[in-house]
């Protein structure tokens, strides 16, 4: 499996869990369908940059640290988006962020780089 | 007996004798670089290319030429063996007394027991050892054996290349010597008694040497796994902690009995790649409760990852707000 795609499927997983989490919030329960979607698309997106980043950057640390500054990028739009006086900014920018971090390190360590050609003389 | 000569003289004397008369050919004798059974290896300059090279001629007395035959079959045989693990011939001759020769890559690096004390990790020994296992493999693979592997018979250049030296003993196998017409190594010259690796006769080292080698009967690629499996176990001796996975693969390379060995060296190497990539090796079953552990160790980061959000949002959802 290439990297983009165990980037998006990784992520995208991630993203349904982290949706589902809003559960354990009575306040927030009658909207769990929009919440979930909403947190996969956000994982999917995140998934596929990261796995792109990780085909494109063979370093640990590096894709580490892309995972993380997406995660948390992304997850700041989100929260910078919810309506209402509180933002929840730590709520969602934490998860969000470690989810880019698992993403990042698990695209660097699996998942199939690009092939390179045999040379030739 | 009043002795006319000194102790020096003599050696000089039989220096002298030694070395090759490299009239009439391209060579220009630099220095002697050792001395094996077979003959002398020399550091000769290659006139016409104007580069060093070693050149390998067989001692002067050789009666019976069983010496020279081995040299030259020496020769035929790395030429064809192009692998980056084994040294390439450049050239074949024969001088002008008549003793052939054949010139080879000058390798300047340490024989693999030098080596070995500058390399104190496992895993880059190991690294070094699977070098030698795909020369000794590809030599299989078209069909000659070693026969004589051990430490000494291993360089290690500047650049960390991993060379397998000294082919005097290396033999077609006979399933290959049977096909020879599709065979891609030609044996070389032919000797009609061919007495040299005949049954009954033994060749080889001591310690390195497997069982069936040491009793004179035919040989086939699990002699050469046995000396593999004796050259791991020379790599591993000095530590103090060997682990057990290690420990099982050099006991199976090295069983008295061949069936009971890895019956190639692709197998044996595949199971130190293994072990070097913590994965489980074929010598050594391992319970449920290891390979369970083994997987959480090889899996230990993203596990700690993944536990690391679960808590985070376990901590969130309760001590949220209220």
């Amino acid at each position: 499996m290439n990297k983009a795609l165990l980037g998006l499927i990784l992520g995208g997983i991630l993203g349904v869990f982290d949706g589902l989490s809003a559960w354990f919030t009575p306040a927030v329960r009658p909207e769990i369908l929009g919440i979930v979607m909403g947190s996969t698309v956000k994982g999917l997106i995140a998934g596929v940059l990261i796995g792109y980043f990780a085909r494109k950057v063979n370093s640990l640390a590096l894709g580490i640290l892309f995972g993380l500054g997406v995660g948390l990028i992304l997850a700041y739009a989100v929260a910078a988006m919810q309506p209402g006086p509180n933002h929840y900014y730590f709520e969602i920018m934490l998860p969000g962020g470690l989810v880019g971090l698992i993403v990042g390190y698990v695209t660097q360590r699996y998942g199939r780089g690009p092939q390179s050609q045999p040379a030739t003389h | 007996m009043t002795r006319l000569l000194s102790d020096s003289a003599i050696e000089r004397l039989r220096e002298a004798a030694d070395s090759p008369d490299l009239a009439g050919t391209r060579y220009r004798l630099v220095e002697k670089l050792g001395q094996g059974g077979m003959g002398g290896v020399f550091r000769v300059e290659d006139t016409a290319l104007d580069r060093q090279v070693a050149l390998k001629v067989i001692s002067v007395a050789d009666p019976d030429e069983t010496s020279s035959f081995r040299l030259l079959q020496e020769a035929h045989v790395i030429a064809k063996l192009e692998h980056p693990g084994i040294v390439p011939v450049h050239d074949a001759g024969l001088l002008s007394d008549g003793r052939p020769y054949y010139t080879m890559k000058l390798v300047q690096g340490r024989r693999l027991e030098e080596h070995v004390a500058t390399v104190p990790a496992l895993s880059d020994r190991l690294r070094i050892f699977l070098r030698i296992c795909d020369a000794v493999a590809f030599a299989h693979a078209h069909g000659v054996l070693h026969r004589d592997l051990k430490p000494s018979n291993v360089m290690v250049g500047p650049f960390g290349e991993v060379l397998v030296m000294d082919w005097g003993l290396s033999k077609l196998m006979a399933e290959k010597v049977e096909n020879s017409a599709s065979s891609s190594v030609d044996p070389g010259p032919k000797k009609p008694d061919s007495s040299a690796t005949s049954f009954g006769t033994v060749l080889g080292t001591p310690g390195y040497m497997s069982p069936e080698q040491s009793r004179g009967e035919s040989v086939d690629q699990r002699a050469d796994v046995y000396s593999l499996g004796a050259i791991l176990q020379f790599l591993s001796a000095d530590l103090s902690h060997v682990p057990r996975a290690l420990a099982a693969i050099r006991k199976q390379s090295i069983a008295e009995d061949r069936t009971k060995r890895y019956q190639t060296v692709q197998d044996l190497a595949s199971d130190v790649a293994h072990f070097l990539d913590g994965l489980p090796v074929s010598a050594y079953p391992e319970g449920r409760l290891t390979r369970a552990w083994r997987w959480i160790v090889r899996n230990g980061v993203w596990i700690l990852l993944l536990l690391a959000y679960v808590a985070a949002r376990a901590l969130l959802i309760f001590f949220r707000p209220r």
